[in-house]
């Protein structure tokens, strides 16, 4: 294989990649533009019902919402762009199909812009009751724009809303393709992993402060806010998240079946946890001590039978080890938070009055902003990976959706370098903001300010 | 008027709306470029700081409408312009991520150092982006998309390289306007009349572009040529109509105004651009009749465009509202 034929001939491989690196970035950036406002709320409620130390970490999130969001809305417009140019094939066909869904998320994601805009810039201009209402538009807004973005990639999934007559795609209903049904689940599944990256996240971050001695009421709020949040939704995920691995055994028996890594279709399927899928079976893994448990998972019955890959020819199948391992990294984080929150809730209601005093319970906090990306991530690679070769489930091949472009690999370069700079860059000025506030700084005036000119010398 | 027609005209309001908003924030990045050394610049980029902050990201959003409106009302000439102008939609892509990152970070740059890296970041990048926005409206109107054109680089071309030049100049226009009145009301006196010196001279440059740019497109681009000078003839009356105005009002400084009268001259050329190279969506290849998607997703479109209408503007006035009265600053 010559390079030139690399790049002309193979856009597909860096295509997917690019997009893979593109989606992987902006969704952890979009879960704080979801999440961060619920919890600015409560914060900024307390402030304005006179705690000033809750007022002052609000004032701090507003800051750091306003960068996080500002790099996700770049990501997000890079992300626009890559539709159009990565998968002209799929949009040229179907993007009348879900184009009504992009164009209500770009409402919501508006309404955000412009009340983000609102908020972070109306500290002491505007009375604190009427500031904190800013907030209320962003939740909202942040959750229908989740819906609608995950209401394109469930019907990715679950296509629906048009028919395909002599190879021509007709009588298209947008609002079906909306309300397709994959949506509501998925939709749920994404909401909750959104609250619980941002709130882990600053769980995380504040842990690490209390630890190393900053034990104020500030910190004692970081933890304990977010936590809030987080200990609601970590216990649901599950939950959801077994309704919508049991809509897949439905609707896409070839993705669940790369997930349990199951050659051929049987029944009493059992569970094998870790090992490597060697082409005909699972070898080195621990077999899970319940017969047919995967059988019940997935149809609700121990000898249930499952769909194994060989139902499908060799060039439909996904990749499975990628998908299996993501699957359950996902899991087994997910299960490892819910224990984390199920302590947590026991500890609350038991010993409130030393609640933060067990340094144990607090390195694993520190643990937990981390851990959810990553179960977070690869959840996204588990449906994404999990549904190739496809780009929409058996209808149009992700090899078909590609550009002939030959400048793939020169974009998935440029973008692997472009954010790495602005992540690291990004992590810098969040850096350095919160040491800039653990030395007593309050409003971070920029080098340009006017009460810092006097540090200009030329 | 078709259900195409009015998405078409739907898509067009947006892009006017994203050219005038956002193109006066992407203008700040030349004079942000030439404010000079850190303390002579000081006053400039704060200044520049303080305009942009709260309404960068919502001017933003009026591209992705864009964007997103073209590929769900018009599909397949989305994909041929997003095909044959891949090269310029990265160089816009890159900039954008450069700009708005650029712009975030150094407001809260801990040292000078990392505040010069980030303010050449962002203003560089607001310089070039509008260039490659204007090459890629330029190739469209040229009627080089999904014509089969092979023998030259599409965006490169005459019409595209003017599109670039009157994109860039124009936005450091709507820039200077802006900022002077922005600088005339915080109170800074001189930085306002070095502004308003700095409108002047892009007026005359804008307005000299815009008007020997003509010139080859009647051979470059004979489509829009001719459509500028009959159904566009009126916007592009009004633009230089509107244009000498500004000039007429920045003299007697009467800053407010001399505003308006910009968003009107730039307003009204892109609007001239719209009117003229109608019926086409891609000129001499497709119609906004043959490119337009399913009649149900069209519909469905100008109903959400509807409620965008009812919840975005609202929201919008309430935001300008804000930062124009200077209540919102930091």
């Amino acid at each position: 294989m010559t390079p030139d034929h690399l790049l002309i001939a193979d856009a597909l491989l860096p295509a997917r990649n690019q997009m893979a690196l593109s989606l992987g970035a902006h969704i952890i950036l979009a879960c704080f533009g979801v999440a961060m406002p619920a919890m600015l709320f409560v914060l900024h409620r307390m402030g304005a019902n006179g705690d000033a130390a809750a007022l002052e970490l609000a004032k701090r999130w507003s800051k750091i919402s306003g960068v996080l969001f500002a790099i996700g809305a770049v990501s997000g417009t890079i992300l626009a762009f890559e539709m159009g140019l990565l998968w002209p094939g799929l949009m040229e066909q179907y993007g009348d199909v879900v184009g009504l869904a992009f164009t209500l998320e770009g409402i919501s994601f508006f309404v955000e812009a412009i009340f983000l805009g609102m908020y972070v810039y109306s500290w002491g201009r505007l009375p604190a009751k009427a500031h904190q209402l800013l907030l209320l538009p962003m939740i909202i807004s942040g959750m229908s724009g989740t819906f609608f973005i995950m209401s394109v990639n469930s019907w990715m999934n679950a296509p629906t809303g048009f028919d395909i007559v002599n190879g021509q795609i007709v009588n298209i209903n947008p609002w079906a393709a909306i309300f397709n049904e994959a949506v509501f689940l998925q939709y749920l599944h994404m909401l909750l992993a959104a609250y619980m990256v941002a709130a882990f996240t600053m769980v995380s971050v504040y842990s690490v402060g209390w630890l190393r001695g900053r034990r104020d009421r500030l910190h004692r709020l970081g933890i304990l806010v977010p936590l809030a949040f987080a200990a609601i939704a970590t216990p649901i995920q599950p939950i959801v998240g077994h309704f919508a691995g049991q809509a897949i055994a439905d609707r896409q028996p070839i993705k669940l079946a790369a997930i349990e890594g199951l050659p051929v279709t049987e029944s009493e399927v059992p569970i094998i946890l870790g090992g490597y899928y060697d082409g005909n079976e699972v070898v080195g893994g621990i077999e899970v001590p319940i017969p047919g448990l995967a059988s019940f998972l997935a149809q609700n019955s121990f000898d249930a039978e499952v769909i194994g890959l060989n139902d499908v020819p060799v060039e439909d199948q996904p990749p499975v080890n990628v998908v299996r391992f993501s699957f359950q990294i996902m899991v087994g984080i997910g299960s490892g938070l819910a224990l984390l929150v199920t302590y947590v809730g026991y500890r609350w209601f038991r010993h409130r009055d030393t609640f933060l005093d067990n340094p144990w319970m607090l390195r694993a906090f520190t643990l937990t902003g981390v851990a959810s990306i990553i179960a977070m991530e690869t959840g996204w690679i588990t449906t994404e990976v999990g549904r190739q070769p496809w780009v929409v489930h058996g209808i149009l091949r992700t090899e078909d959706a590609v550009t002939d472009g030959n400048w793939v690999w020169f974009t998935l370069i440029g973008l692997i370098i472009v954010y790495l700079g602005m992540f690291a860059a990004g992590f810098g000025v969040l850096r350095s903001m919160s040491k800039r506030w653990a030395a007593g700084e309050t409003d971070l005036e920029s080098p340009y300010g006017p009460g810092r000119i006097h540090e200009l010398v030329s | 008027m078709s259900a195409a027609d009015a998405v078409a005209a739907v898509m067009f309001a947006a892009v006017t709306l994203y050219a005038v908003s956002a193109g006066a924030d992407f203008g700040t990045g030349l004079w942000d470029l030439l404010a000079g050394g850190p303390k002579k610049g000081a006053p400039m980029r704060r200044l520049i700081d303080k305009a942009l902050g709260p309404v960068w990201e919502a001017n933003h959003v009026w591209l992705i409408f864009v964007i997103v409106l073209l590929w769900s009302g018009f599909p397949r000439p989305f994909a041929t312009i997003m095909r044959e102008l891949a090269i310029p939609f990265w160089f816009v892509g890159l900039g954008i991520v450069l700009r708005g990152s650029g712009f975030a970070f150094r407001k809260f740059a801990p040292t000078l150092q990392a505040a010069r890296l980030a303010g050449i970041v962002f203003a560089g990048s607001s310089f070039v982006t509008p260039f490659f926005l204007g090459t890629i409206a330029g190739a469209i109107a040229s009627g080089r998309v999904g014509t089969g054109v092979e023998d030259e680089v599409i965006w490169l071309s005459p019409t595209s390289i003017l599109g670039g030049i009157l994109a860039t100049a124009t936005c450091a226009f709507l820039a200077a306007v802006f900022l002077t009145e922005e600088a005339d009301r915080s109170g800074d006196v001189e930085l306002a009349e070095e502004l308003r010196l700095k409108a002047f001279i892009t007026a005359a440059v804008t307005g000299m572009v815009a008007l020997f740019g003509t010139v080859p497109l009647r051979d470059d681009a004979p489509t829009l040529f001719d459509g500028l000078t009959s159904r566009g003839a009126p916007e592009i009356i009004l633009s230089t109509v509107a244009g000498l105005a500004t000039l007429h009002f920045l003299r007697r400084r009467q800053l407010r105004t001399a505003r308006i009268a910009a968003v009107i001259a730039v307003a009204a050329i892109v609007l001239g651009w719209g009117f003229g190279q109608y019926p086409w969506i891609l000129v001499d290849s497709v119609t906004i009749e043959e490119g337009a998607g399913h009649p149900a997703t069209l519909t469905a479109l100008l109903v959400a465009a509807g409620l965008a209408a009812l919840i975005v503007t609202p929201a919008l006035v309430m935001l300008y509202r804000l930062a124009d009265t200077n209540r919102l600053s930091h």
